[in-house]
């Protein structure tokens, strides 16, 4: 099960690498999201699978899965749900802005002076 | 323990803060009024620590400042520091009272000035205070930057700036090196305190260290002084206003190399290669100074150049003055005499020079010009500033009856004394030193003289001046005034300063020639008899007059010297070529491409975790332990990866939100099988929420999903993707599989309900056990919401107002 | 947007309590059963995004004359006030305690600090999820 979940992990890591480099913002967008699902599954994964009951004490079970783990995803679950929201507006506006959602044509000034 | 005297060090920082306050509620006061009080006061506080100095008494105060690194903020006030912060506030004060006339309230940003005037105080007081060399560096580098703020004072000007650049990149890396010095230093004894040195030196004299340690110090202290060849920034550093120029760049700031060299006097002197090394740069400084003071055409031009020649003058005297050491005690010891001549010359420099930058400022303020060949004539309308420049340029140029011809005597005296030391080569070069200090007097007689006979003297040319000129108000003659009074004062009364200040500085710098309970007795009098030094005054005067009133026969020499082989020049050249340097160098990964941005990152995070992983054999691949795989979980994983995998091939929006959908939702699913009801929970919701938020967002901007049928397939792209999938899986593997330590997982299940009363413990863990982890987690919530409130209502311009 | 679906309004009106029942329920379980502040807030917002969908921004306004964002600020504040009670009472920042009442009609109840900063959370993501999805939506 853990070598399943870490190819699942990378899998989604590579999708998420290779969207977030394409050119198009949307697309850049949606590689956040995939990046941070693969992170999500990746902790889970490296702290052991189904090592016991669900963190619950009230199941009265001799063992319990590691509850840390699962606390630190699900703030980074909404704190993912907060940037990528972010990202999407932040594209709109530069969309708005500048005309375009191609990031190449979005570089700086070439010199400061 | 925080005493008063680290108070009186860092007041002027505070007063600091209270400056722009000050200039923004009280717009009819003159700023300067009210900061005026600060050096006054200081100057006080420290006039009561002579008696102390002067009975041989030192006074010193530890405050821990970072104690985590031994770090102490020792103030320490000997006769040495006591001397420059009696300097540094005593002409603080004068040249504020010379600013608030000097800069107008209406024209000026007084609040700026003022700001970086007290931060150098107080930093120029931190360095001749400290006695913990970090502390010393820390304070010695605010002066470098105060300084290059106050040059770049009018910073609408080119020469100001590039004036402001050089300053402070000569002295900043003269700065480093110093550091490396000290550090180098603490290698050899330990200890960053220099007394602690000074008593311990013995025993490191011979360790291979010293000399480079020697080196480096220099450097930072040559740099500071602005000693040849680093002397080109302190001409482009008079494009600052004048009371800086004489307060900085004359009387204090570029006495810190000296303070500096003075200081650690007792650590290195005893070498030959410091008494050459201090003695020849300040001698060649001394010539080279004078010399190119000559060919200015501009006042504080000559001012510059005579700065640093009288620095040089300095210098070499303190470099000579080492040469007591080598004989025992203080009586018959002839060589004492020069460092006695070094701070008298030291304190006589600033009384002379201080009161010419302020003449060459009130001419400058009247007629609107400071250039020696549109001036001239001025001796009838403004005869005060006639007085003061006579008299300082006399001073200057060792004439009696001023102060600067006692220790121009003394000058003479030090130098021909060396000849006849018998180490070090002395006797065999040693004769230059006299040699090369008369052809300099010389020199300093000749601009001595211009300044005076080039601005006050010939006609006047009305048509040249920008002003109808007339004689300053009171208030901006009075600073001088009082300065050139203590020319004459210390001229014909230089014991005052000798017994008080001079004698326990001394005691500072030459330490081990006293035994218990001595102390030096300097006595400084006019008439020595009908010496060499007396005939080489005479000589000076002479050649000096006929020299300088041949003037225009003999400047033409100045052009032998070609433009592309100055220090100038090779600084110039260094700056733009490693300028265009850098730019082709940065240019070659800054693209400006976020994208490439990434790739590195992306590319280095793969590659160096691989090697690391596979360097340090940390992979693994442990089957013991795995958990077993269900065929729900098969299938949830196909489908996942199936989902994922799609994505980058999507062409259209709308199956791109279902698959990002069905990919979200596969994820809560297995949080599900994983145990993780909370996260499952989470999870599910999160994703309806977003692809709602996607939803929306296409509905609303349609236009931004346009280029989306163009995407292509990127192999570039996806090698360094799958690179990096590669590595987290790997990660991922190895990761599970090792066991280094204890899992802290145990904690939770007895700790949630007995500690904090939850059943839930990821629940207890967010709320209770990683509360801050919480909390800042929705303050990063709050902040997403509230810009996407500002990017999506923010107007940039009318166009844009619907 | 207008969506004049008339089967998504009216199960809209059903469904909405429904959720907004459940979404509390979760949020007071949360210290010993799945669920708690971010589960329970992020369920009310999809409650509210439902409504949004079903019927339209100037609508929901109107039933819900409510700022988000002065919601999410005044969640940071319980929370932030939350965790300076465990100063005042000498202990670390965010150190809570919990203690248990009889209560005539629900028998035993535990009474936790905990759950007044699980409050703010709940506000801040009710506030920040809201205010982030009214904005997308509602700007033309």
């Amino acid at each position: 099960m853990e070598i399943l979940m870490s190819v699942i992990a990378g899998i989604l890591f590579m999708v998420g690498t290779y969207l977030i480099l394409s050119k198009n913002m949307i697309r850049i967008v949606l590689g956040t999201n995939f990046i941070s699902h693969g992170a999500h599954i990746l902790i889970l994964t490296m702290a052991g699978l189904k090592t016991g009951a669900p963190p619950l004490l009230g199941l009265e079970a001799t063992n319990y899965t590691d509850p840390l783990p699962q606390a630190l995803i699900l703030t980074a679950i909404v704190i993912s749900f907060g940037v990528t929201a972010f990202f999407l507006v932040l594209g709109y506006r530069t969309y708005k802005v500048t005309g375009t959602d191609n990031t190449d044509g979005l570089r700086g000034p070439d010199s400061y002076d | 323990m925080f005493t008063t005297l680290h108070l009186a060090i860092i007041a002027p920082f505070f007063i600091a803060i209270v400056v722009p306050i000050l200039y923004k509620y009280f717009p009819r006061t003159h700023t300067g009024w009210f900061v005026l009080f600060v050096p006054i006061l200081l100057f006080l506080y420290f006039l009561r620590f002579i008696p102390e100095t002067s009975n041989g008494n030192t006074y010193h105060a530890v405050f821990d400042w970072i104690p985590s690194l031994g770090i102490q903020f020792t103030a320490y006030v000997d006769g040495l520091g006591l001397l420059f912060a009696l300097l540094i506030t005593g002409i603080g004060s004068l040249v504020v009272l010379y600013s608030i006339y000097y800069l107008s309230k209406e024209q000026e940003a007084l609040n700026r000035f003022y700001v970086f005037l007290l931060m150098f105080m107080g930093a120029m007081l931190g360095v001749v205070l400290s006695d913990n060399l970090l502390v010393l560096y820390v304070f010695w580098e605010v002066t470098s930057i105060s300084s290059f703020l106050l040059i770049s004072y009018w910073y609408e000007r080119d020469k100001s700036r590039y004036g402001a650049m050089k300053s402070l990149l000569i002295t900043v890396v003269g700065g480093f090196a110093m550091l490396v010095g000290f550090i180098l230093l603490y290698q050899m004894t330990g200890t960053f305190s220099i007394q602690t040195m000074i008593q311990s030196v013995d025993d490191f004299t011979e360790h291979a260290l010293f000399l480079p340690t020697m080196l480096c110090i220099l450097l930072g202290a040559f740099t500071k002084s602005a000693q040849f060849p680093f002397h080109i920034w302190l001409p482009d550093a008079m494009e600052a206003p004048t009371p800086v120029s004489a307060y900085l760049h004359s009387a204090t700031m570029v006495k810190a190399g000296i303070y500096l060299v003075a200081r650690l006097s007792p650590i290195f002197a005893i070498s030959g290669e410091w008494l050459w090394l201090v003695a020849g740069f300040g001698i060649t400084t001394l010539f080279w100074g004078s010399f190119n003071a000559v060919r200015q055409t501009d006042l504080k031009g000559i001012l510059a150049f005579s700065t640093v020649s009288q620095l040089g003058m300095i210098l070499s005297m303190l470099g000579v003055g080492a040469l007591a050491l080598h004989f025992d005690g203080i009586d018959n010891n002839v060589y004492i005499g020069a460092t006695a001549a070094a701070l008298f010359h030291l304190m006589n420099h600033a009384t002379f020079k201080g009161s010419l930058f302020m003449m060459v400022g009130i001419v400058d303020h009247e007629t609107g010009t400071r250039d020696i060949r549109r001036l001239g004539g001025l001796m009838t309308i403004m005869p005060i500033t006639f007085t003061i420049a006579v008299i300082g340029s006399f001073s200057m140029a060792g004439l009696p009856p001023f102060n600067g011809f006692l220790s121009k005597e003394m000058f003479f005296t030090a130098m021909v004394d060396v000849a006849s030391f018998q180490q070090f080569n002395m006797d065999t070069f040693g004769v230059l030193f006299p040699v090369v200090a008369w052809v300099a007097s010389v020199f300093t007689f000749i601009y001595s003289m211009m300044l005076v006979f080039k601005t006050f003297g010939g006609k006047l040319q009305l048509g040249q001046l920008e002003k109808k000129p007339h004689e300053a108000p009171f208030g901006m003659l009075l600073s001088p005034i009082i300065l050139i009074s203590l020319v004459i004062v210390f001229g014909f009364f230089p014991n005052i300063l000798a017994y008080t200040v001079i004698e326990p500085a001394m005691a500072s710098i030459l330490p081990s020639l006293l035994r218990n309970g001595e102390h030096f007795l300097v006595d400084i009098y006019f008439w020595h008899g009908w010496t060499v030094e007396l005939f080489m005054t005479m000589g000076v005067v002479l050649i000096g007059t006929v020299l300088y009133l041949t003037l225009r026969k003999w400047k033409s020499i100045y052009s032998l010297f070609p433009k592309h082989l100055s220090f100038n020049h090779l600084y110039d050249t260094t700056i733009t070529r490693g300028e265009s340097l850098s730019a082709k160098v940065t240019g070659m990964y800054m693209t400006g491409s976020v994208k490439h941005y990434l790739i590195y990152i992306l590319t280095f995070f793969s590659i160096f975790l691989l090697y690391v992983l596979f360097s340090t054999d940390a992979f693994a691949l442990n089957t013991d332990h795995l958990a077993p795989i269900s065929m729900y979980e098969w299938l949830l994983a196909i489908v996942l990866a199936l989902s994922a995998i799609a994505i980058m091939f999507a062409k259209n929006r709308l199956a791109t939100l279902i698959i990002l959908g069905v990919s979200g939702y596969s994820v809560a699913l297995f949080f599900v099988t994983l145990r993780a009801p909370d996260l499952a929970l989470t999870q599910l919701v999160i994703e309806t929420v977003s692809v709602v938020m996607f939803l929306l967002g296409f509905y609303h901007l349609p236009e931004i999903a346009e280029n989306f049928k163009k995407a292509r397939f990127q192999v570039k792209n996806f090698i360094i993707s799958f690179l990096v999938g590669f590595t987290v899986t790997v990660i991922g593997i190895s990761a599970s599989s090792t066991r280094l330590f204890e899992s802290i997982a145990d904690f939770f299940p007895k700790a949630s309900y007995d500690e904090a009363g939850g059943n839930n413990m990821v629940n207890v863990i967010l709320v209770d056990f990683r509360g801050f982890d919480t909390l800042f987690e929705i303050l990063v919530l709050t902040i997403a919401s509230i810009g996407i409130f500002v990017v999506i209502k923010l107007r940039l311009n009318e166009k844009e107002e619907r | 947007m207008k969506l004049n679906d008339i089967v998504i309004q009216t199960t809209t009106k059903f469904v909405l309590f429904i959720i907004l029942a459940f979404s509390i329920f979760i949020f007071f379980n949360g210290h010993h059963h799945p669920g708690g502040g971010f589960i329970g807030g992020l369920m009310t917002s999809a409650a509210i995004t439902l409504l949004l969908l079903a019927f339209d921004f100037e609508t929901v306004k109107r039933i819900l004359p409510i700022d988000f964002k002065i919601l999410t600020a005044s969640g940071m504040l319980i929370a932030t006030l939350t965790g300076m009670g465990g100063l005042v009472f000498g202990g670390p920042f965010l150190s809570h305690t919990f203690g248990y009442v009889h209560l005539p009609f629900f028998g035993e109840v535990e009474l936790a600090t905990a759950l007044l900063f699980d409050l703010g959370v709940y506000f801040v993501v009710v506030g920040s999820a809201l205010t982030i999805i009214e904005m997308i939506g509602g700007d033309q």
